[in-house]
């Protein structure tokens, strides 16, 4: 056996038992693992009707047959599980070395059921398996978390925990691992917290082991070469982080300001990857097996937002700049802070806090909701206190955890909220990137950019040219990309590896570890069969072709100003391709063909 | 002439690819736990260093060694070499070695310590960030220093 390890745990926390089954090696072959396999094992295992934050809900960590490899920037894992923030298969990914440790400790997927009686940590030191009393260390921080149980595990362990927010039951905590990486979409934090379940630490000397040696190493060379050759995976992302992203889409026109009511911020120079590289950038980081090291370590000195730690990304930039209204790069990076310390995804919460913005400056909620705030747009420091009360849950923050979409409903204006599927949509404006919009607008986990991230191409130009503001052809250059990235993450890799290569490197990479042959097109098969599988439950949850959409303001009220004034998105012109070459009928269900295709049906 | 392995920390981003390419190299399979070099990451800080032995001309290995399995390499300049065939497991370099760059390894009834490949280092062949680097001995702190040299230059540039 290659690639895979064989065993999968399982760990059922009501019971307190604890099982090792062997991993369905065809599903791996057809799933691969990570994302695909998670995915396969939750729809085989839950129910459809299952509350998220009920026991009966499963929390599956799985990493990939890349992950523990020297495939280069492939050592990711996936958390998955029913998301409490909107019933959709949570996929939430991260890098650090996690994924890899479990790999080593023998595992392909880690999978939690049950609901403990009283808080606990998982200690996994290859077979040896604990289940382990954590009063001590319910309501700590992330950082604090992961020294505590280190301190009574291994020094060395990858610990994965929730924070505050995810013992809240926030439907927008994440899962942090070493401190910094987050699985930061969905609530899957929630669903930790839900089960008691404070922390997993994992320690593991086992291997990963390859088919064919030569063959890999050659293929890591060739793939290690192409990346190292492209300007953004090659020097950019070292040199700037993800946050270099903010200028570039200031410049398209499409970086969404104030909760979306335009697309160009002014001053948004000073809150991107230069300025940051600059001022607060200590030195960058890479998660394992990484070649690209887009990750930053940052320290902020102004005595009113000093902090150290990791980021922001750019979205996570975004959230808490432009989106707010803000500038300032010392406050957005302490609020990033905050969020990873208290475990609660930084895009989700920046978005919430700009509607709770709008909201305020419209009259519908007023000092009095906000704990005598004034919460208008550009208040720096109101943007960091109520950043602060979400993650501990106190007064006004405790709606803020909600999410946007539970915060506007509950005053009566759903339409600022602006999500996707009830999930906040990142850092693009689809009214300046027209591919993005449907793509948030289709994505099976609602609004997303890293699952068919076109801006590589609208935007970023890499390996083709589109213009960002027509509509053609964008259904299917968002179907490649949701396709790609369904094989890519269940492969193990990190998204930015294709800034350098594609399915035909990956592919490669991935029959030389598994002794299974994978053809580009088969590999493109498995992501179409991964997004069949994600669509056929969100049906099951209800989720209909009404739900494939934007928020109004993206499609009804154009850019006011910057190079995309005066655009909208225009979603119907591409929404009916997109179902047709997908082989989905014009209510958005896949065909019985389609599914007998892809071995679904 | 003889080849020297040096370690930049200041370059390290602790992304363990060294751990990965040294245990390929030993074993064709992935076991970190292998390799003869490790990138420790300090999380809290941010901050990683890499450490492997430095193939001391005094080693205490070499000292301590009752069979002279660990010994000076005749073939490569620089290199303390590791005879299985002669080497009894008595462990000793591993409790000599102060800085820990050598170690018994049960399941491959082995002393892990770095033999440079026999003078083609595979970390430093797939370390992304130039954190280790395989230099001639006179060029051995060259990139260092002459990094703090050129920031010296800018200074009396401006003044000048």
């Amino acid at each position: 056996m290659f690639g895979w390890t064989g065993t999968t745990l399982r760990v059922d926390l009501t019971k307190g038992t604890i099982t090792r089954e062997a991993t369905d090696l065809e599903l791996a072959h057809d799933y691969l693992g990570a994302r695909g396999m998670g995915g396969k094992i939750m729809i085989d295992e839950v129910a459809p009707d299952t509350d998220a934050l009920s026991p009966a809900n499963k929390l599956i960590f799985s990493p990939g047959p890349l992950t523990g490899t020297f495939a280069p920037s492939a050592g990711r894992f996936e958390v998955v599980t029913k998301a409490p923030l909107n019933n959709v298969i949570a996929g939430s990914n991260s890098g650090g070395a996690f994924g890899p440790e479990l790999k080593y400790a023998g595992y392909d997927a880690l999978i939690i059921e049950g609901k403990a009686a009283k808080p606990v940590y998982l200690w996994i030191k290859n077979d040896e398996v604990e289940i382990r009393d954590a009063s001590a260390v319910w309501g700590h921080t992330t950082p604090d978390t992961t020294d505590l149980v280190r301190a009574e595990t291994d020094e060395d362990a990858k610990v994965a925990c929730i924070g505050p927010a995810g013992e809240h039951l926030s439907p927008i905590a994440n899962i942090m691992n070493e401190m910094h990486r987050a699985a930061g979409r969905s609530g899957v934090g929630a669903v930790m917290g839900s089960k008691n379940l404070k922390a997993i630490a994992v320690f593991g000397t086992g291997a990963v082991t390859v088919a064919d040696p030569d063959r890999f190493k050659a293929a890591v060379m060739k793939a290690r070469k192409l990346i190292q050759a492209h300007p953004v995976g090659g020097t950019g992302l070292k040199a700037y982080g993800t946050d270099v992203l903010v200028n570039i889409l200031n410049q398209t026109g499409a970086l969404p300001t104030r909760n979306y009511q335009d697309g160009y911020f002014p001053t948004a120079d000073k809150t991107g990857g230069e300025s940051l590289a600059a001022k607060q950038l200590v030195r960058p980081k890479g998660c394992f097996s990484c070649i690209i090291s887009c990750g930053r370590v940052t320290k902020v000195d102004n005595p009113a937002y000093a902090g150290y730690g990791e980021g922001p990304e750019y979205e996570s930039a975004w959230a808490f700049g432009a989106d707010c209204g803000i500038d300032d790069l010392d406050a957005i990076t302490k609020a990033n802070f905050l969020c990873n310390e208290h475990g609660i995804d930084t895009i989700s919460l920046g978005s919430t806090i700009a509607c709770a913005m709008e909201l305020f400056e419209l009259g519908v909620i007023t000092a009095k909701d906000t704990d005598g705030v004034q919460l208008t747009f550009g208040n720096v420091p109101a943007m960091v206190e109520m950043t602060r009360k979400a993650c501990t849950g106190e007064g006004f923050g405790a709606k803020l955890a909600q999410g946007s979409y539970r915060l506007a409903e509950s005053y009566g204006h759903p339409e600022l909220s602006m999500t996707c599927k009830k999930q906040e949509t990142p850092a693009y404006d689809p009214r300046g990137v027209q591919g993005i919009g449907l793509n948030y607008a289709t994505n099976n986990r609602g609004g997303d950019h890293v699952r068919g991230y076109t801006i590589a191409i609208e935007v970023l130009q890499n390996g083709a040219v589109m213009d960002p503001r027509v509509t053609e052809g964008k259904a299917d250059l968002d179907i490649t990309f949701q396709n790609l990235t369904g094989a890519l993450d269940s492969a193990g890799a990190c998204l930015f590896s294709t800034f350098g290569i594609g399915a035909g490197e990956l592919a490669e990479m991935l029959s030389a570890v598994t002794g299974v042959e994978y053809s580009v097109d088969e590999f493109m098969k498995i992501g179409e069969r991964i997004w069949n599988q994600e669509r056929l439950w969100n049906l099951k949850q209800g989720y209909t072709t009404d739900d494939d959409a934007l928020p109004k303001r993206l499609l009804t009220e154009p850019i006011k100003t910057g190079p995309a004034k005066g655009e909208v998105n225009h979603l119907d012109k591409m929404l009916p391709e997109y179902y047709q070459l997908r082989g989905w009928d014009e209510k958005g269900v896949p065909t019985k063909a389609k599914l007998k295709e892809l071995s679904l049906a | 002439m003889a080849k020297v392995l040096m370690i930049h920390p200041d370059k390290c981003t602790g992304c363990r690819n060294c751990e990965l390419a040294c245990s390929f190299e030993h074993e064709s399979r992935f076991r970190p736990g292998a390799s003869r070099v490790q990138a420790y990451t300090w999380e809290r800080e941010g901050m990683s260093v890499p450490m492997m032995c430095q193939q001391c001309d005094d080693a205490a290995c070499v000292k301590v060694c009752p069979t002279g399995a660990m010994h000076r390499s005749t073939t490569l300049a620089n290199l303390v070499d590791w005879d299985e065939r002669v080497c009894i497991r008595c462990k000793m370099c591993t409790v000599a070695c102060p800085f820990g760059n050598a170690r018994y390894d049960a399941a491959s009834s082995s002393i892990f310590k770095c033999d440079t490949c026999q003078g083609a280092p595979e970390c430093v062949t797939f370390c992304p960030n130039g954190a280790l680097e395989f230099v001639d001995d006179e060029q051995q702190v060259r990139s260092r220093k002459k990094a703090y040299a050129a920031k010296f230059k800018e200074a009396f540039q401006e003044v000048s």
